[in-house]
């Protein structure tokens, strides 16, 4: 968890979503665990897979592709719950088709997004990492997972 | 002296002083002779004093010192009860309260001198007693020169106050002839054993004569609770200065004031005890006295553990919320926790021993002890978490009292049930609501005495509030016997307002108007007063009851009065749930709001209005598909028979279409956290026994 090692390097979780990768700043991430039953709530907000329990804790669950207007999840073997930890106290899952590796970027190496007021979507990112060839989306996770009056 | 680990007795005691005195208080107004009463007022105040002067805050001893004054007055018989006197008092007490919020707040009870109070009670003490007692007047102004005087050097012996059996004692001593000396010893301030010093000065006294009183008490003294003096009165038949030198013969002793005392005279003029000095300085003592006396232990530790928190707690002191429980109750918990860990011995020893007593019956048999433990266990812990609603209401009466001044109407409350008991969470939030509904009952319930008169109404208007158990729920009902609530006044301000239109408002009921009063911002009072009317009244008390899982329905009947009802669950942390099955989904229905199970033949249900009702028993009651309002995948089979379980809120029925009824269980309660967003449709969530998640249908929401 010490992300200080050096001020600008930062770690990341670099995760498949559909083709995409995707870019987790560690310092929010709580566990990652193995697919499992989640229980649907009604009326909740469409991106809202539902909660799981999660060693006695309830912990909603969210589909990113939902939330990003892609495909809906196919559920494989290799799909994974992300458990985050934004603000204590509240943990959110969120659900991705693949975790890959973890990658230490360094500030030089992230590039800054436009923001653009227009585009929503813009806000769940906060910048695009290079790690050699591939190309990671870095999430913004506060616009990700703090927004819910938008809906 | 750091005393901050007492903060929290001080505030609980303090507090529970306070309520005592608003309640005695109350009593004395109406009945100013009520001898008990005085008593029990004093014997309060005395202690509030001793306390705060212990904790070091002295604006609140100040305060309390200047009322106890008054009160020991009245005790005297010197002064009777007027209404200006009761009403100071209560601004006396309302001003302790503040401070006692401050300390609670931060530790210190602020820098508010209240000196406006403090010279009306001088005033009123002055001339109280001036009637009688000339004499007595000095009283107050000698008051204000008390601390100061507390730390002079001098003759303290003046200022005992002395019992009545020691001035038999010495009036007899006097008539043998003996000599009567007040003895004040002050000790060097660099000595180290300065109880020691003390107790060789006791032993050269004992040995010429008698000591009859001291003060600080000799065990204080022993135990070093003294400053650098004390004093004694001693009985002898040696000459002073024979006694003076054997003191001054201890060393260490920087001076010894000693004197002849006379013997108290024979009591004259009813006035209890007569000395040289003001009355006052007397009280002085005696109130360090009962200082010391109400808190020796807490002194005991308070001094060896000196003040190495003390800068940290100014900080932060706030204190902690807490649960007094009874030792009993812990240990009931104690043994449960005992059985469960043999409870768990048990299935161990089932799990791992050798086959023969691995039976099937063994384990259940464990599993049903296992089951009896935790049920017990939980009864238990919900019990240390139970609170009479009484530490809530009992503040009410002092409210109705001012209430009444202030709006100048007659009114009176009655209160029963004040032993129900609710969860601490719910007692905590429950007191603002609750005096938001007695206010407007006062407020705007009530009428006038003359309206009364005219409506053959006793003038004096009453209130009552009424709490009681009603299976899982506790209910507390607040009336008022005014004039109710005018339907027609709510509804042509519905419409004023446009919140509803007018063909709306001509198809209502009665009882949906007065469900409108629980919208945001309608309030019907026709002019603003300071207690009640702007409008954020109703809508609010509804949230917050709802908050607590409770909730909250108005009855009023035009010229005979309102009532609000409140229900609220015992309990917030674990229920017994109905188990359901919705198509394929596990749901959990609060057992508390459910009235019965039915199986309703599909033919039976009829419709009213386009909507699916059942009559059941006489009563109609409207069908809620439960599958539908929650997107349940469904089966196709249109079954013959559906199960409905009846669930009500407040006297509101209504029916939840189930496909299958698994059973009934205890569950706790989850929250499903604040990201999801669901229409408050489902209160929380569970863990069932194989770990998969059950929701909690909110039925309130629901009906």
């Amino acid at each position: 968890m010490d992300t200080n090692m050096s001020a600008e390097a930062k770690q990341y979780i670099v995760v498949r979503i559909g083709n995409e990768q995707y870019g987790i700043d560690i310092q929010y991430v709580d566990n990652i665990v193995r697919m499992q039953r989640i229980t649907r709530v009604p009326k909740a907000q469409s991106f809202f897979k539902g909660v799981i329990n999660l060693r006695g804790e309830i912990i909603p669950v969210m589909s990113i592709r939902l939330k990003f207007g892609l495909e809906p999840d196919e559920i494989t073997n290799s799909t994974r719950i992300i458990i985050l930890k934004f603000e204590a106290q509240s943990a959110i899952g969120i659900l991705v088709d693949e975790v890959k590796e973890v990658v230490t970027l360094e500030e030089e190496s992230i590039e800054k997004v436009t923001y653009n007021a227009k585009d929503e979507k813009s806000m769940y990112l906060s910048g695009i990492g290079k790690n050699g060839d591939n190309l990671i989306s870095l999430l913004n996770i506060a616009g990700v997972i703090v927004e819910k009056e938008a809906v | 002296m750091d005393v901050s680990q007492y903060l929290e007795i001080f505030i609980d005691e303090t507090k529970e002083h306070l309520q005592n005195l608003n309640e005695q208080l109350l009593i004395l107004e109406k009945e100013p002779d009520n001898v008990n009463t005085i008593n029990e007022i004093f014997r309060a105040a005395h202690s509030l004093k001793g306390m705060a002067g212990t904790m070091g805050y002295k604006r609140m001893q100040r305060l309390t010192h200047d009322m106890e004054n008054v009160f020991s007055e009245i005790r005297n018989g010197k002064m009777t009860v007027g209404a200006n006197l009761v009403d100071v008092l209560f601004q006396g007490l309302d001003a302790l309260e503040s401070y006692l919020s401050n300390i609670q707040e931060t530790a210190d009870e602020g820098t508010e001198d209240n000196e406006p109070i403090i010279s009306e009670l001088n005033k009123i003490l002055q001339e109280g007693v001036g009637e009688k007692v000339d004499t007595q007047a000095t009283t107050a102004t000698a008051t204000q020169a008390e601390p100061a005087q507390a730390h002079e050097e001098g003759a303290k012996y003046q200022d005992l106050r002395i019992a009545d059996y020691e001035s038999n004692a010495m009036i007899k001593a006097k008539e043998i002839g003996k000599n009567i000396y007040g003895i004040t010893i002050y000790i060097q301030e660099t000595c180290i054993l300065k109880a020691a010093r003390a107790f060789l000065v006791f032993k050269a006294l004992e040995e010429l004569g008698e000591v009859i009183k001291s003060y600080p008490d000799v065990q204080d003294i022993e135990d070093e609770k003294f400053e650098f003096d004390f004093s004694v009165i001693l009985i002898t038949e040696s000459a002073l200065e024979t006694v003076k030198n054997k003191i001054l013969n201890v060393s260490e002793i920087k001076s010894v004031y000693i004197d002849k005392m006379q013997a108290p005279e024979e009591k004259n003029e009813g006035q209890v005890e007569k000395s040289e000095t003001a009355p006052v300085a007397k009280e002085t003592v005696q109130a360090a006295a009962a200082a010391t006396a109400t808190a020796p232990t807490e002194k005991k530790e308070a001094t060896q553990q000196k003040a190495p928190a003390q800068a940290k707690q100014q900080s932060k002191p706030v204190v902690n919320r807490s649960v007094r429980v009874d030792i009993e109750k812990l240990d009931v918990l104690m043994n449960l926790v005992s059985e469960l860990i043999i409870a768990k011995n048990g299935l161990v020893s089932i799990s791992s021993g050798e086959n023969e007593n691995r039976s099937e019956s063994a384990f259940n048999e464990q599993i049903e002890y296992l089951e009896r433990v935790t049920t017990n266990l939980h009864e238990s812990v919900m019990k240390v978490r139970m609170v009479p609603i009484e530490s809530v209401v009992n503040r009410f009466p002092r409210m109705i009292r001012d209430l009444s001044k202030k709006l100048d109407k007659k009114m009176e409350l009655y209160m029963t049930g004040e032993d129900t008991e609710l969860d601490r969470t719910v007692i905590d939030e429950i007191g603002d609501p609750l005096m938001h509904l007695l206010r407007n009952s006062a407020d705007h319930g009530l009428e006038s005495a003359e309206e009364r008169r005219k409506a053959g109404k006793p003038e004096v208007g009453s209130i009552f509030l009424d709490a009681y158990q009603d299976g899982n729920n506790v209910v507390i009902e607040v009336r008022d016997d005014g004039a109710g609530i005018n339907v027609e006044k709510v509804k042509a301000k519905a419409i004023e307002k446009g919140t509803v239109t007018k063909e709306q408002a001509e198809t209502m009921t009665d009882k949906d108007v007065i469900d409108l009063l629980f919208r945001p911002s309608f309030s019907t009072a026709e002019k603003i007063t300071d207690v009640s009317g702007r409008g954020v009244g109703l809508d609010v008390v509804k949230t917050r009851i709802e908050a607590l899982g409770g909730d909250i329905e108005a009855r009023t009947k035009l010229g005979e009065g309102s009532n609000f009802i409140i229900r609220l669950p015992l309990t917030l942390a674990i229920i017994q749930a109905l188990m359901v099955e919705i198509g394929k989904e596990k749901y959990a229905i609060p057992l508390g709001s459910i009235q019965t199970i039915e199986d309703v033949p599909v033919h039976d249900i009829k419709y009213v209005q386009t909507k699916e009702v059942i009559n059941l028993r006489g009563t109609v009651i409207p069908i809620i598909r439960l599958a539908d309002i929650l997107d349940v995948e469904q089966t196709n089979e249109t079954p013959e028979s559906l199960t409905v379980v009846i669930v009500s809120k407040g006297d509101k029925l209504a029916g939840l279409v189930i496909d299958n009824l698994i059973g009934q269980q205890e569950i706790v309660i989850k929250s499903l956290g604040k990201y999801i967003n669901n229409n408050k449709m489902i209160g929380g969530a569970t863990i069932l026994g194989d770990g998969e998640v059950a929701l909690i249908l909110d039925v309130n929401t629901l009906v």
